[in-house]
This record gives structure tokens, C-alpha cells and sequence, in this order.
């Protein structure tokens, strides 16, 4: 079966542990791996073959912790050299100047507009006054695009329609925001390739028009091998200063971002991911290793998590969880919560390993099936409910018709709710290290 | 039985020819100070790094591997190629406007290029002296429609719209019903872009192809997917969903202006077999062609 990076290491590397030391010799298997993890995830291929021969210079000769097996010792190491060269914690913008100046740049359809407003929407979240600059005109509708954005986050954004160059535009607005106090000036521009000299020329124009303190190359996550060469396009002829990285919210691995971040050496600042306006966060590079190992996302899993669960309800649950009282009714109010959460999808694909399962086809993700196992237990008395002990195949039957399912899902939701069960007390009878060492295995 | 007598066979095969290159490939390298398992390597790396993939490329050259016993290496670059175009000259099938209306649904991920295409498509239609008529069916993206309207204007068609944020279903209804009464020829329906990942979305464009199809029996006579060219790997898993969620039957490539090779159709082509149409390669009406796999191969190795 397709099986996680971590777990590929934690096989490959069993034997290791009695050789005292990782070497040569034993992690070779496992740098093949790696190459192959990195390449499947569009890492360049030039940047995998670097990368591999420092992992493999760092983990030489790392003695085998006693804490920690083979496998994860590896795992460390391969991530922790990710996350630093992915890195550089700080990637918080540079706002200088008065107003200061935000450029946005990129390739055909990469996201530069739809980003421009989720930028001035966070910005004016932070208590900016931040002014929208469409100097797109080229693309048809692309400054209606705008304008239609920033109604609908409520910034102002500056009137295109009358001029015939971006150059204009740029000045013009220039002179606007400082008659008006705008603290902040988000500028668009048209997609174009990073060989149109041109075009190219013209961002070159338009910066020395603007002085802006950020430029910004808006990519794609889905993007390929080709990223080193368009970030280093767009470098050598403007110079950006930071990389968004769009459409975060589909199943590719990002592994663009490692090439992009070791051809320009330039910080990945934020990732979108959605369509819609609010759907930006700050970039963290330890995730985004996770993500192209395919290590999954725990952490954000974790964060979300912590953020989306209600308080009292979580504390509510743990103390049914000590009691050992958890009912069929608090499965569902908990799954109720993991609805919030986001879509199964999206839940789903922090979830280690899990990306690879979905590309097999073996899982399919199917949003209904929450609202299936809400509509059983809706089915069930309270005595049902409280003791599935009860359940036998009339009761079953009729909560199957009930609820409009078949015995079958309710008999799969019954022994689903037992499993839980048994994990709790699993996880009870090995205390906090016990739960602590789950998520060990999977980061 | 003999199944697996043939995969036997198969893996001997292999290896004798592996063996063999090995010899012949340092009596080689004793002269040219190349050995063909290099020439071999390199040429694996050049797929990887059009986003071939690590398993087609993997799997094409092992292919030449256990063929070319006895091969020249200098000419390894042109058997590659060959190989190559053997497997796009099946896709090679061009679009046949057949039906009256023949009705194009385009889909994709987001930012792929599907109106833009839809616009060349247009164009290229009614210089052929059809009547195009296009439905803005995007209703989610701010001025998608204004976009799609747009290149109406310069191809001069008309364009079905409703108003921004209605339903892409009653947009493909009216469409139908338009370009049956009006008799056109062909009928091009945008939809929004949409991530192959997002359940709900793919249900959406289920939806509308049921419309369609509820009006039309047989239609949407071409499911057309766009992919960017500077996709990676992931373009593998746009095609394999869209395929399973609505049936894919065409393939357009855009932006092979660029510098991205658009390698992933080659994985694409060898695991689903679908028909790539049409390579956009700039941002006007003129900018689309037939594929042509030659050329393609030519610019890809
Ligand atoms: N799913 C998803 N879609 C996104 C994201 N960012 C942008 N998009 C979508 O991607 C498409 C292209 O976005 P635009 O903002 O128009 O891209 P652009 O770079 O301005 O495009 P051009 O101006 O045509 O070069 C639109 O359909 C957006 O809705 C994201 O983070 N996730
Ligand atoms: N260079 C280049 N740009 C293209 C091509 N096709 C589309 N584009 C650009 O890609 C961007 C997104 O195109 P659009 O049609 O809006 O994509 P959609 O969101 O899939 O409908 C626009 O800026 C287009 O001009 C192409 O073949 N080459
Ligand atoms: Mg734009
Ligand atoms: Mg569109």
C-alpha cells in the first residue's frame, strides 16, 4: 500500500539502530526516497539533487538518539532541512515609506488580483489604510475584476477606466493617496511571461515609478519545474522581495516553492487558500516541509482545531472522555465540530499520507457521509444512544429505515464508534506521554 | 499462468539488455568517454525536468532501455523521441464539429485559461463561418462574465449571461435554448474555475452537464480540459478527477509561449488516453493551434 514518507524511512531504516549510527551506506535507500518524495511534489530537479547530497552530509554519522528510532531520526533531519531552507521565520511585510508601496507580479492567471484584495483586506484588518491600484490593461475585465473585489471588501480602490498605460495609472495614484492619507498602496498588474522583455521592461518602469517597499511574485502552487525559471526571471528584472504562493487549497504538494525560494533566495510571505477574499495566511515553512513530504499538516490540523472547538464542549468532552461516559450522542455533536473545522477535503489533507491514499483512489471523500451518521444517530432512542449495547438487528433494522440509510451504515457507524471507544481507553491507559508519542509518530 | 511466464520473460529480457548495454556501454565510454547508461540517465533527467514525471520518464526510458540492444547512443536521443511521439500520436485527434448545435463544455482549475481559450475558439469558429454562440457560465469570479462578454465583442458572437452569482445551470438551460432556436452551429459554455479537490464544486459541474444533457441528449458533445503548461505533477490528479467527475474528452494546453515544457501530458496521455485538442500560445484570437504531437515532442526533448 502507499505508505507516508515517515513510514517508507521507519521500514527502510529499521536495522539502523543496532549499527549505533546513520551512514552512508544505510541511508542510501532512503535518500532515494526523498528524491523521488521531492520530485513527485515538483521540487526541481536540479534543487533535489542539492538537496539530497545536504541531507545526506547532515545526517552522516548523527548518532541514533535513544529516544528515537532510525526512521525518525532521518525524518528530522530531512524536515528540519526543508523547513530551513524554506525558511527564514520572519516573512512579515516591509511596509516603508508614505505611502508605502505594495507591487503585485506574476504569470497569466497565477492569482496577482484576486491576491491583491485578500492583501488589502488583511491589512485593513491590522488597522491600515490600505488603497487598491488596478494597472491591469490588458486583460479584458480585469480592472472591473477590482473594483468589483474592493466593493466588496470595502477599500477604495483608484479609477483605471480613463487611462491608456499603467505608467499613468501608477503616478496618478501615487498623487492620490497622498491627498487622501492612504497609508498603503496595493498595485495589480497584468500576467506576463518572465521572457517578454517588454513587458517586462515595463514592471521595470513602473517600479521606478513606485519605489515600492514590496514586490511580490505571486505564483501557483501547482506549478512545476519550470518556477526556477520564472522566479528567477522576474527577479533578475525587478527584483521581488517575496513570494505569495496561490490555490494552496487543492492536492499539490508545493514543492515549486522550495525551487523558487532557492533560485531568488527571496522569503515566501503568504499562501492562499481559497477563492474567496479572506482565504490568506502567513506562510509557515515547517507546515509547507510537512506538506511536501507529505508528512501531513498536523500542526495546522492541531491549530485549526484548537481554534474551531468550542471551549466548554472540548472540556465537557474530556471529562465524558476521563469518565468513560462518551455516548453516541457526543460522537456526533464532535463530528458536528469537525464540520466546522472545513471540509472533509481540506481536513483530510493534513492528515499525513493521506494525499498519496487519495491519489490511489482508495478513499473517497464523501461530504455526505457526516450528515449519513447524523441522520442514524438522530434515528436512535435515548437509551439507544446512551448504551449501543441495546442495538440489536430489529433495532438496527428500523433505525435504517429511519434514517433512510441501510443496516449496513448503521452497522459500520456502530463498530466505527466502538473503535473510538477502544482507542480512548487505549490512549487513557498510556497517559499524556502515550498521546504525546501519536503525534511524535507522525511529525 | 502464462501471465506470469510473460513477465518472466519480460524481466530477462530486461536484464539481458541491461547486461549488454553495460558492456557495450563501457566498451563505448573506453572511446568516447560516454557510457550509454549516462547518455540514458541524462536523457531521464531531461523528461523529469518537463514534468514528465519521475514514473512515465522512469518508465518510458526503461522502455528504450530493453529495446536498444545493439542501438548507437549517439541517435538514444532520437529513439527517445520516438518513443515519445508514439504515445501523443494516439491523443493526436483534432476536434470534429459534427452535431448541430455541437455543444463545447470547458473546464479547469482556476486560472488555466478556459475563457481565453473559449475566446480563440470563437474566433476560429466563425472565421470558419459557423455560428458561435458562448455562455458565461463563470457566475462566481468578479467580471468573469464581463470577461467572457468581451471576447463575444471580438469575435463577434453573442454571449448568454445572467446576472454574477446565479446559477451556472440556468445559465447552460437559457444557452441551449438560445442556440437551438437561433440555429447556431456551436455553442461554447464557460464554467467557473474550480479545484478538482472541492466536492461541492465538482457537484456543481455534474449539475450542469445533466442540464445540458436533459435538453440535448448527447451533449455536451466535447467535456474540454484546460491545463496550464507550467503545471507539475498535480495536472495528472486535475485530469484523472475531472475525468471521473464529468468524463473528459479533450484536452487544451495553454500557455506554451512560455518556458514550461507541458511534459504532464505525456503521463496524462499514457494513463487516460484522452484526446488533446488544442495548444494555446499567447494571449490573442490567433493564439491557438491544433496539437501537433511532432512539434510537441520537437520542443519537449
Ligand atoms: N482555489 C483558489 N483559487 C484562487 C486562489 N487565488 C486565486 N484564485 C483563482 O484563480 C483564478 C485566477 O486569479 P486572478 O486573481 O484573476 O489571477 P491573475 O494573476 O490576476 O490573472 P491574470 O490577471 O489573468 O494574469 C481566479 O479564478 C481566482 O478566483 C487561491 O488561493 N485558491
Ligand atoms: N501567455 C499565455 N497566457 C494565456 C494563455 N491562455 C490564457 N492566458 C492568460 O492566462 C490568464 C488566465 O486566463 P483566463 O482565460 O482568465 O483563465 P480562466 O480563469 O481559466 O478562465 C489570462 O491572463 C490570460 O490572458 C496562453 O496560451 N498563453
Ligand atoms: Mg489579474
Ligand atoms: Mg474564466
Amino acid at each position: 500500500m502507499l505508505e507516508s514518507l515517515s513510514d517508507k524511512f521507519r521500514k527502510i531504516l529499521r536495522d539502523v539502530r543496532g549499527q549505533g549510527s546513520l551512514s552512508e551506506a544505510n541511508i542510501q535507500e532512503a535518500l532515494k526516497e526523498v528524491r523521488l518524495a521531492l520530485l513527485e511534489a515538483d521540487v526541481n530537479f536540479a534543487v533535489v539533487k542539492d538537496f539530497v547530497s545536504s541531507v545526506k552530509e547532515k545526517a552522516m554519522g548523527k548518532d541514533v538518539l535513544e529516544s528515537l528510532t532510525p526512521g525518525q531520526q532521518f525524518t528530522k533531519v530531512v524536515h528540519d532541512e526543508l523547513t530551513s531552507l524554506l525558511g527564514g521565520e520572519d516573512s512579515s511585510l516591509e511596509l516603508k515609506g508614505k505611502p508605502s508601496v505594495i507591487m503585485l507580479v506574476g504569470l497569466q492567471g497565477s492569482g496577482k488580483t484576486t491576491t491583491t484584495a485578500k492583501l488589502a483586506l488583511h491589512l485593513k484588518g491590522k488597522g491600515r489604510n490600505p488603497y487598491i491600484v488596478p494597472a491591469d490593461l490588458f486583460r479584458l475585465a480585469a480592472v472591473l475584476q477590482l473594483k468589483k473585489l474592493s466593493q466588496e471588501i470595502k477599500v477604495d480602490c483608484f479609477d483605471s477606466d480613463d487611462y491608456k498605460d499603467p505608467e499613468e495609472i501608477c503616478k496618478e495614484a501615487l498623487r492620490v493617496a497622498s491627498l487622501k492619507g492612504y497609508d498603503i498602496l496595493l498595485v495589480d498588474t497584468a500576467g506576463r511571461l518572465h521572457i517578454d522583455d517588454t513587458l517586462m521592461h515595463q514592471l521595470g518602469s513602473l517600479k521606478a515609478i513606485l519605489k515600492p517597499s514590496e514586490i511580490l511574485f505571486v505564483a501557483d502552487s501547482m506549478t512545476g519545474q519550470d518556477a526556477v525559471n520564472t522566479a528567477k526571471g522576474f527577479n533578475e528584472s525587478v527584483g521581488i522581495t517575496g513570494v505569495i504562493l496561490t490555490k494552496f487549497d487543492g492536492d499539490a504538494r508545493g514543492g515549486a516553492a522550495l525551487s523558487m525560494r532557492m533560485a531568488t533566495g527571496k522569503p515566501i510571505k503568504f499562501i492562499g487558500t481559497g477563492e474567496k477574499v479572506d482565504c490568506i495566511e502567513v506562510f509557515h515553512p515547517s507546515r509547507l516541509a510537512g506538506r511536501i513530504l507529505d508528512m501531513g499538516d498536523i500542526l495546522t490540523l492541531v491549530e485549526k482545531a484548537q481554534a474551531t472547538f468550542d471551549e466548554k464542549e472540548t472540556q465537557e468532552l474530556q471529562k465524558k472522555l476521563k469518565k468513560d461516559t462518551f455516548t453516541l450522542d457526543d460522537f456526533k455533536s464532535q463530528l458536528q465540530q469537525i464540520k466546522k473545522l472545513g471540509s472533509m477535503d481540506s481536513i483530510l489533507s493534513m492528515i499525513p499520507g493521506f494525499s498519496a491514499m487519495k491519489q490511489a483512489k482508495d478513499i473517497k471523500i464523501d461530504e455526505k457521509e457526516i450528515s449519513r451518521i447524523e441522520a442514524i444517530i438522530n434515528s436512535m432512542t435515548t437509551r439507544e444512544k446512551a448504551d449501543p449495547g441495546v442495538l440489536n438487528a430489529s433495532r438496527r433494522m428500523r433505525i435504517a429505515k429511519g434514517s433512510g440509510t441501510k443496516v449496513q451504515d448503521v452497522n459500520k457507524l456502530i463498530n466505527q464508534y466502538q473503535d473510538m471507544r477502544k482507542m480512548i481507553k487505549k490512549l487513557k491507559a498510556a497517559g499524556p506521554k502515550g498521546i504525546k508519542g501519536l503525534f511524535q509518530k507522525f511529525m | 499462468m502464462f501471465k506470469k511466464l510473460k513477465a518472466g520473460f519480460e524481466s530477462l529480457k530486461a536484464g539481458l539488455a541491461r547486461t549488454h548495454n553495460a558492456i557495450m556501454g563501457s566498451v563505448e565510454s573506453a572511446f568516447t568517454g560516454e557510457s550509454r547508461e549516462v547518455v540514458l540517465e541524462r536523457l531521464e533527467e531531461s523528461l523529469i525536468m518537463s514534468d514528465v514525471g519521475v514514473k512515465a520518464a522512469t518508465e518510458i526510458v526503461d522502455g528504450l532501455r530493453t529495446r536498444m540492444v545493439g542501438w548507437d547512443s549517439s541517435k538514444f536521443k532520437e529513439y527517445l523521441k520516438e518513443s515519445v511521439y508514439n504515445i501523443l500520436k494516439e491523443v493526436e485527434r483534432p476536434l470534429e464539429i459534427k452535431e448541430r448545435p455541437f455543444v463545447i463544455m470547458v473546464l479547469g482549475v482556476n486560472g488555466v485559461g478556459k475563457t481565453t481559450t473559449i475566446g480563440k475558439l470563437a474566433a476560429r469558429y466563425t472565421a470558419e463561418g459557423k455560428t458561435v454562440l458562448l455562455a458565461a457560465g463563470d457566475t462566481f469570479r468578479a467580471a468573469a462574465i464581463e470577461q467572457l462578454e468581451g471576447w463575444g465583442q471580438r469575435a463577434g458572437c453573442p454571449v448568454i449571461r445572467q446576472a454574477h452569482g446565479g446559477d451556472p445551470g440556468a445559465v447552460a438551460f437559457d444557452a441551449i435554448k438560445a442556440a437551438t432556436a437561433r440555429g447556431a452551429d456551436v455553442l461554447i459554455l464557460d464554467t467557473a474555475g474550480r479545484l478538482h479537490t472541492k466536492v461541492n464544486l465538482m457537484e456543481e459541474l455534474k449539475k450542469v452537464q445533466r442540464v445540458v444533457s436533459r435538453e440535448i441528449p448527447d451533449a455536451p458533445h466535447e467535456n474540454l480540459l484546460v491545463l496550464d503548461a507550467s503545471t507539475g505533477q498535480n495536472a495528472l490528479s486535475q485530469a484523472r478527477l475531472f475525468n471521473e467527475a464529468v468524463g473528459v474528452t479533450g484536452i487544451a494546453l495553454t500557455k506554451l509561449d512560455g518556458t514550461a515544457k507541458g511534459g504532464i501530458i505525456v503521463a496524462i496521455a499514457r494513463e487516460l488516453k484522452i484526446p488533446i485538442r488544442f495548444v494555446g500560445v499567447g494571449e490573442t484570437v490567433d493564439d491557438l493551434k491544433d496539437f501537433d504531437a511532432n512539434d510537441f515532442v520537437e520542443a519537449l526533448i
